[in-house]
């Protein structure tokens, strides 16, 4: 089941150029436990690209990506 | 008398201290900057301590020196902050009293973080470290050199591929880079974190023969083996590791309950206030907030800070909003330099690889302990 929005781990990384999204994420799924989820906001195009696939790569889930008015949110799940 | 006392004698710690004696009468406020050294340190010119055997002793000034008159030095730990009594305890029992608080202690090494790593691992993230690596590379007569980062964040996103240019001119003045392999790891989609930057990277790498790896985030670090390992699954043999140590957010903070898990402080990207505590204000490295650690960003939010503590001080409304503003120079060795400036709505417009930002980057390294921490820049 997914967590509710306030239980989510928020990283807000829109504006971020260096070092962006992908490395906010990354930082993120660090420190978090297994099994908690975290939404990472980016206004980046790359990001739609870049974060689903490393998200794949590493070994976690992309449980969506919500569009919002000049961003998006990344929503990911910690597997392992 | 109304009290701030600024935690950090570092570029961001430095400058709001010497603006606040510049905007606040002596009768407004007493101006206190703790800090456990007492020694300022310029960074940035670690990398040349390993690379081009730049004197560590000219990267090291005294921070009394640094400072106005007016500003009160206290050499000391902070051990303890008390948000709710606005009180900082230092290691000695001192207790200082705050009506503003700023805090600006930098980013933490803590290579214990990884297993193998001090064994495995030669860096240029302090003083100590570029003098180990700057002998290693005086040692090395030929083999894989790996370059890559054990977990992020870390201070100065583009500093690894800037290390990996530096290598390869390292090498060729030295008559050895047809025996030197360089291989760089990055944990990102690209080898340089700037996307519009990047071709412009990739294309230096090409021309260099630097081999890359991307989406490679460190898990493991085998000395005996002499093999790196990513959380994605590859391993990369090694004769010579350079990695960036892991980081965390300042000790006191973590300590004070003050931290995010990894330490940093969580903080307002705008107004640079800490999102606990509307007293506490916080920059640069020790920080939560998106953009890269570095010096340019403490520097630019020093201004900030200074306005917005002003404002609190004199019962007005603090208007000073932190842009993002981030400035860099980037060496790719060859007299060839980048120059890089953005903010949370500007991204990147990377100038030509030449020698005007090899230049410049140059010149702010001579220029840095007049123009910088004065607070005149």
């Amino acid at each position: 089941m997914a967590a509710s929005t306030s239980q989510r781990i928020i990283l807000d990384a829109r504006g971020s150029f260096c070092p962006g999204p992908l490395m906010e994420l990354i930082r993120g799924i660090r420190q978090a436990k297994v099994g908690e989820e975290l939404e990472v906001w980016s206004g980046d195009q790359g990001s739609k690209k870049d974060i689903p696939f490393w998200v794949q790569k590493a070994g976690h889930q992309l449980l969506g990506v919500v569009e919002e008015q000049g961003y998006a949110r990344f929503i990911v799940k910690k597997l392992k | 008398m109304k009290k701030v006392v600024i935690l950090g004698g570092g570029v961001g710690g430095t400058i709001v201290a010497n603006l606040l004696t510049k905007k606040l009468r002596p009768d407004e406020a007493e101006i206190t900057l703790v800090d456990k050294t007492g020694k300022h340190v310029y960074q940035p010119g670690f990398v040349y301590v390993a690379f081009e055997h730049q004197k560590p002793g000219k990267l090291v000034r005294d921070e009394r020196r640094l400072l106005k008159n007016r500003v009160k030095l206290v050499v000391g730990e902070a051990v303890k902050i008390d948000a709710d009594g606005k009180k900082v305890r230092l290691a000695d029992g001192t207790v200082l009293e705050y009506d503003r608080l700023v805090v600006a202690l930098g980013a933490r090494l803590t290579p214990d973080e990884l297993p193998g790593y001090k064994e495995a691992a030669h860096h240029f993230y302090s003083l100590e470290g570029a003098v180990k690596l700057r002998q290693a590379l005086e040692d090395f007569r030929g083999g894989k050199v790996v370059v890559t980062v054990a977990s992020v964040p870390y201070k100065c996103p583009p500093a690894p591929s800037e290390a990996a240019c530096q290598l390869d001119y390292y090498f060729t003045k030295k008559g050895i880079r047809d025996k030197v392999d360089i291989h760089f790891l990055s944990p990102l989609s690209r080898v340089f974190p700037l996307e519009p930057v990047n071709p412009v990277v990739e294309q230096v790498f090409a021309k260099h023969n630097i081999r890359s790896t991307i989406f490679f985030n460190v898990e493991s670090v085998d000395p005996d083996k002499k093999t790196v390992s990513s959380i994605e699954g590859e391993t990369v043999l090694y004769d010579l590791l350079i990695m960036v140590p892991p980081h965390r957010g300042a000790k006191v903070v973590e300590e004070s309950g003050l931290g995010d898990r990894g330490g940093w402080l969580p903080t307002d990207k705008f107004t640079l206030r800490t999102k606990a505590h509307a007293d506490i204000f916080a920059l640069g490295d020790c920080t939560d907030v998106p953009v890269s650690k570095s010096g340019a960003a403490a520097h630019f939010q020093a201004k900030v800070i200074a306005e917005s503590v002003v404002a609190d001080l004199r019962g007005l409304q603090a208007t000073a909003k932190y842009d993002g503003h981030v400035m860099c120079y980037c060496d790719a060795g060859y007299h060839k330099g980048i120059s890089m400036s953005f903010d949370y709505e500007h991204p990147p417009v990377p100038p030509p690889l030449g020698l005007k930002d090899w230049m410049g980057k140059r010149f702010l390294n001579r220029v840095y302990w007049i123009m910088v921490p004065t607070g005149r820049v």
